[in-house]
């Protein structure tokens, strides 16, 4: 299959923890702030609620870029969990950049409840960055790959 | 099969007019699992809540999908409305497609597919709900109150007048706190004690309340509703029960050169004391620092003249463990330490003072029975200098970065009645700005300035430095006049930033409540939860939350008092049934889970396991407190065999979400 | 060696301090050895062996052979100390029914390094000190032992037994080892050349699961990979994907709690050098969050389940310069 990078739109999972992403991202609409349509939220309860094995599974569907958005160092609702989450996330990218897959494919950002702008261009800036690497085919699983 | 029902709202033209609600509503029926599917201008009208109600009950739905605005707002409202038509109310899942989809996209056709991908995910995921049911716990209908100044007596006498019994642990031998210390209070000048003294009696006699007065909290276990705290009652060497408070052994005792902290070392106290005349409760201590007969085993003197025959050199700290429904944190402040601001000589120089010593030096109570006098040689000071924010707003390492709050209102103040009992004394007061917001605090301040005659100035002291004639030659400067001051002051008087008693964070500890970077307890939420910790059960009052005056303390100590009162009203408390739960066939009982607790809702047992060849193991699993724990799911990622996972999002439910989206 | 540990075993058997012995078994070759358990002085004698080809970490049998009736003796090498700490602070053995007798350990020979010296067709090997005799169908060679060492024994981390209830011989101390300088190569290479590294090794996989199985850091009473509510069970690579897919969820879950033994790599039939993947982990770990040894102190908090408020960020990997 042929992809033309102009047309080729990535699709990015983003987890974010209900506290302070999610509703950032809510915030970014309530401010009618734009960010393209391929950027599908998760809701968890923590960023630290992501596990790896979420990470990875949506690369084998075929998701071309992973983002995780959580409460700033300092503020998760459950006063801790992003700390571990900033642990597992830098080792497991570490990781996955270490088998050769494309690092700027994961990410993770702290975006507060009150950051509607910087989700927005978060997710803008973040698209544009998977939309240069073109499709996920190192970690993607064809079978569940739409024809 | 899950019986699911799909409701597409149109929030009016919010969703409806970049969403097609009609294809969405149709394509989405088709999905497997879907008996039902409607589109309605308001869902959350009572129409729209109607329609559901009526199809859960008409199609026998077992789960539901609202396709709607984001569950921030209404997720609660539907699964009300679930509940009245006989749905588990965990059964309903939205989909956010008003403000992460309508609001942000403009093309109709993006916007309803990616409606139509979010619906799905939320069905995909309904597909592995399960009902749930939020336990619930007792509750002990007693609060603790830790920490005896004005906040932690009045969240006491409230909590007490509304019928519930508390406890107040305080370690010093007397309650009363910082503001027993104080002379006057702003911004009305009425006299601490006599506001403060009649709150203390009341907290004593209160039927309700007992104070632990000499005491600690050694341990608490335990979750909201059903805390158990252990406290060490510090032995006094004295019967509380049989002192009269008559402080005869205080008169006798032969050891008199101990350092007075109540008057902060300004002057001495003998080794059996009695903080101050109105201590609650009043009985007297021995300082086993300095009792000659706890260190040498001779003297006994207190013991032979007290009538009441209340002294003890025997007496043991004693633990006692009582239960609490709810703990209120009002461990207060301490003025910072000024060792390191050299700049100000306040080691060096005796003349030197920190307003709190300033308070006692006024105060009639104090060394000096309330006569002003410079503590190096007795005599009146003619010129006084006040130095603000030493060592608050202070980015350097040695200081505070916040604004200690109520340093302008005490210096204006000292200023004040300074002027006002001795007019023929200058007074200076160094200032970076002058912040007085609250109720009669400007006008207050510009009293001090306009008719009192304080010399304000606007810049700060850079050095003060001891002379040979006795006096202190303060270099400033003066930013409105922009000039150097050189001033020769008898007496200088330093704002030293308050700080958290140091007590607090091995508490903050204990109670696993948490704290900012500067040990001040965290509020649940800054503005909507600001008496709360975010550890549930537990209440925040005075300034340990933060630099508050004595009306700001009051005020938040009754709010903690008030939610205290709404917990222990409650026989039973319902928890969140979106809580971690561990898979006993799985855990391996590593130990990870408990590690990445924040509520330390994750203990162990040991349990007996029927193995496959029926023999019986005896195997080590994690078992999770559903009413301690808050559903953060740290501890899913941490334990590697997957045993343990959260109600409401669980593994298979999130991979669910992740492989609709993919799709 | 041998003599001295079987007449200790047979003592500790003798005096009733212990049941049973794990140790290792001769068999058909010299290098041919298998962890067995011996219950009585005749089976010892029959068939205890211990070799230059005792390679294998002897603590992951701890985690059954602890919890039932009595003390068993354990042989450990100073690498299967370092797991039974970690198994004892993951409370996965019951380090009280277990008498552990410390080794000394110059390392372990690989019989793959003998045939990559060049004897092909081993018929037998004999000890001749620092050198193996190996007879060959093509007659008699000399190889050092140097030369036949394991990789991980070539750059052994440490010699010293950090658990142990008794020592055989001295004690040896932590290595200055070279063992992260292959991760450091793959590091530099370019994101091509390491996915196309990784896509030749793990492409070989054949999930026999025998890495998993020898790894005392999976011990795990059920996988998550045969677990069908997991969501990632499977047994079998499907497709490419999945092989990473397993080798790095299992790195992750035993990131921060791998002693680095090797194991996984040894018995590796397809000689994938798996422990190149928990290395980096371990590397990365050590440079990030300070130096982090796991199984050197029962009571140390594993990195993973640990962190500081300056913690570097994630975009820490996204900065790094190479790519």
């Amino acid at each position: 299959m042929q992809v033309n990078e102009k047309e080729f739109k990535p699709l990015i999972v983003a987890f974010c923890c209900n506290w302070c992403s999610y509703a950032g991202a809510d915030l970014s609409g309530t401010n009618r702030l734009n960010y393209p349509a391929n950027v599908k939220i998760i809701r968890v309860p923590c960023s630290c609620r992501v596990n790896p094995m979420f990470v990875l599974r949506a690369f084998q569907r075929g998701a071309d870029g992973v983002i995780l958005c959580g409460c700033h160092p300092g503020d998760c609702h459950y006063t801790t969990g992003n700390y571990y989450t900033r642990r597992r996330m830098t080792l497991l990218f570490s990781m996955l950049d270490y088998l050769g897959i494309e690092r700027d494919r994961t990410r993770v950002e702290w975006v507060s409840a009150a950051e509607g702008a910087k989700f927005a261009a978060t997710m803008n800036d973040f698209v544009a960055t998977v939309t240069r690497l073109g499709e996920n085919k190192r970690l993607e699983d064809l079978r569940c790959k739409k024809q | 099969m899950q019986r699911i029902g799909v409701f597409v709202c149109w929030c009016g033209s919010n969703i409806a007019a970049t969403v097609d609600v009609k294809q969405v509503a149709e394509t989405l029926k088709s999905e497997p699992g879907v008996v039902f599917a409607a589109d309605y201008q308001y869902m959350c009208s009572e129409a729209g809540q109607n329609l559901i109600k009526d199809a859960i009950r008409d199609h026998k739905l077992t789960g539901v999908v609202i396709c709607s605005c984001s569950p921030r707002m209404h997720e609660a409202t539907f699964r009300k409305t679930a509940a009245a038509a006989g749905l588990n109310p965990y059964m309903v899942e939205i989909a956010n497609i008003r403000e992460q989809c309508s609001w942000i996209h403009k093309d109709k056709a993006v916007a309803t597919e990616k409606a139509i991908i979010l619906g799905r995910a939320a069905i995909a995921k309904v597909h592995l709900n399960a009902p749930l049911t939020p336990g619930e716990s007792p509750v002990t209908k007693r609060a603790l109150v830790i920490g005896g100044g004005i906040a932690g007596i009045q969240t006491a006498l409230d909590i007490a007048e509304a019928g519930f019994p508390v406890d107040i642990v305080e370690k010093q031998p007397t309650i009363g706190g910082k503001m027993a210390q104080l002379d006057k209070t702003f911004p009305t000048l009425d006299c601490a004690a006599c506001i403060l003294t009649p709150k203390m009696v009341d907290a004593a006699q209160h039927e309700n309340i007992h104070i632990y007065a000499y005491s600690e909290v050694e341990e608490v276990k335990g979750f909201v509703g059903n805390f158990s705290v252990t406290i060490r009652k510090k032995a006094r060497m004295v019967d509380p029960v049989k002192c009269t408070g008559c402080g005869l052994c205080t008169e006798k005792c032969p050891m008199k050169k101990v350092p007075n902290e109540f008057n902060l070392g300004m002057n001495n106290r003998s080794a059996i004391y009695i903080p101050f005349a109105q201590a609650v409760p009043k009985v007297a201590t021995i300082d086993p620092a300095y009792c000659i007969k706890m260190k040498t085993g001779k003297c006994g003197l207190c013991s032979t003249v007290c009538e009441a025959g209340a002294i003890d050199y025997t007496q043991q700290d004693e633990l006692v463990e009582e239960q609490y429904g709810a703990i209120v944190v009002a461990t207060g402040y301490n003025p910072i330490k000024l060792d390191q601001f050299d700049e100000f000589a306040y080691a060096q120089s005796p003349d030197v003072i920190t307003s709190l010593e300033f308070e006692r030096l006024t105060n009639a109570a104090g060394p000096t029975a309330g006569t002003l006098l410079r503590p190096s040689d007795g005599k009146h000071p003619h010129t006084i200098v006040f130095v603000q924010c030493v060592g608050s707003r202070c980015d350097g390492g040695k200081g505070k970065s916040y604004c200690s709050k109520i340093c302008c209102m005490y210096t204006a103040k000292h200023a004040m009645l300074t002027r006002e009992k001795y007019p023929d004394t200058d007074v200076y007061v160094f200032y970076i700005d002058v912040r007085t917001p609250g109720k009669n605090f400007d006008e207050f301040y510009r009293r001090a300035v306009e008719e009192y005659g304080v010399h304000y100035i606007k810049g700060m002291v850079g050095k003060v430095a001891p002379q040979a004639d006795g006096t202190l030659l303060v270099q400033g400067s003066d930013l409105i006049e922009n000039r150097q001051l050189r001033l020769n002051a008898d007496l200088v008087v330093l704002a030293a930033a308050i700080e958290p008693d140091a007590s607090a964070r091995p508490l903050a500890t204990k109670l696993t409540a948490s704290m900012d970077t500067n040990d001040f307890f965290t509020e649940a939420h800054p503005k909507l939860r600001p008496v709360e910790s975010p550890t549930a059960g537990i209440f925040l009052s005075g300034a340990c939350q933060g630099p508050k005056d004595i009306p700001e303390t009051v005020s938040q100590a009754s709010a903690a008092a008030a939610k205290v009162i709404g917990l222990l009203v409650k026989d039973k408390l319902k928890g969140n049934p979106c809580v971690a739960h561990s898979n006993e066939m799985m855990c391996n009982g590593c130990s990870s889970c408990e590690k990445v607790c924040p509520y330390g809702a994750i203990t162990y047992v040991d349990k007996e396991f029927r193995m496959p060849d029926r023999t019986t193991a005896i195997r080590r699993v994690a078992s999770v407190n559903p009413a301690v724990c808050q559903g953060c799911g740290a501890c899913t990622v941490a334990c590697p065999s997957g045993a343990m996972d959260l109600n409401g999002f669980s593994n298979s439910q999130i991979m669910a979400e992740v492989d609709a989206i993919c799709k | 060696m041998q003599e001295a540990m079987i007449r200790r075993a047979k003592e500790l058997l003798a005096d009733g301090t212990v049941n049973r012995v794990l140790g290792w078994q001769r068999g058909e070759f010299v290098y041919d050895v298998t962890p067995a358990v011996f219950a009585s002085p005749d089976e010892l004698d029959a068939s205890f062996v211990y070799n230059d080809f005792c390679g294998a970490n002897l603590s992951k049998y701890l985690v059954a052979e602890s919890r039932k009736e009595g003390k068993v003796l354990a042989f450990l090498k100073p690498c299967d100390t370092y797991s039974l700490n970690q198994l004892t602070a993951e409370h996965r053995v019951v380090r009280e029914n277990i008498y552990a007798i410390g080794l000394p350990c110059e390392g372990k020979a690989d019989v793959e390094a003998l045939k990559a010296a060049g004897a092909a067709g081993i018929t037998g090997i004999a000890d001749g000190g620092d050198t193996f005799t190996v007879h060959t169908l093509y007659g008699d060679q000399t190889v050092a032992k140097a030369d036949a060492l394991a990789e991980r024994c070539a750059n052994c981390k440490s010699k010293q037994c950090v658990t142990y209830d008794e020592l055989l011989g001295e004690n040896g101390a932590v290595q200055n080892s070279h063992r992260f300088d292959m991760v450091e190569q793959l590091e530099n290479m370019t994101a091509d050349e390491r996915y196309a590294f990784w896509q030749g090794e793990l492409s070989r996989c054949i999930r026999c699961n025998a890495c998993r199985n020898a790894c005392p850091a999976c011990t795990c009473e059920k996988c998550v990979f045969d677990n069908p509510q997991s969501g990632i069970a499977n047994t079998a690579p499907a497709d490419s994907f999945e092989e990473k897919l397993f080798h790095i969820i299992r790195a992750f879950h035993v990131a921060g709690r791998c002693t680095d033994c090797g194991e996984c790599s040894r018995v590796c039939p397809q000689h994938i050098p798996l422990h190149l993947l928990n290395r980096k982990f371990i590397k990365d770990i050590n440079e990030l969050y300070g130096p982090y040894q796991a199984g050197a102190d029962v009571a140390a908090r594993g990195p993973l389940t640990d962190f500081t408020f300056e913690d570097c960020e994630p975009s820490v990997v996204h900065e790094r310069g190479v790519n």
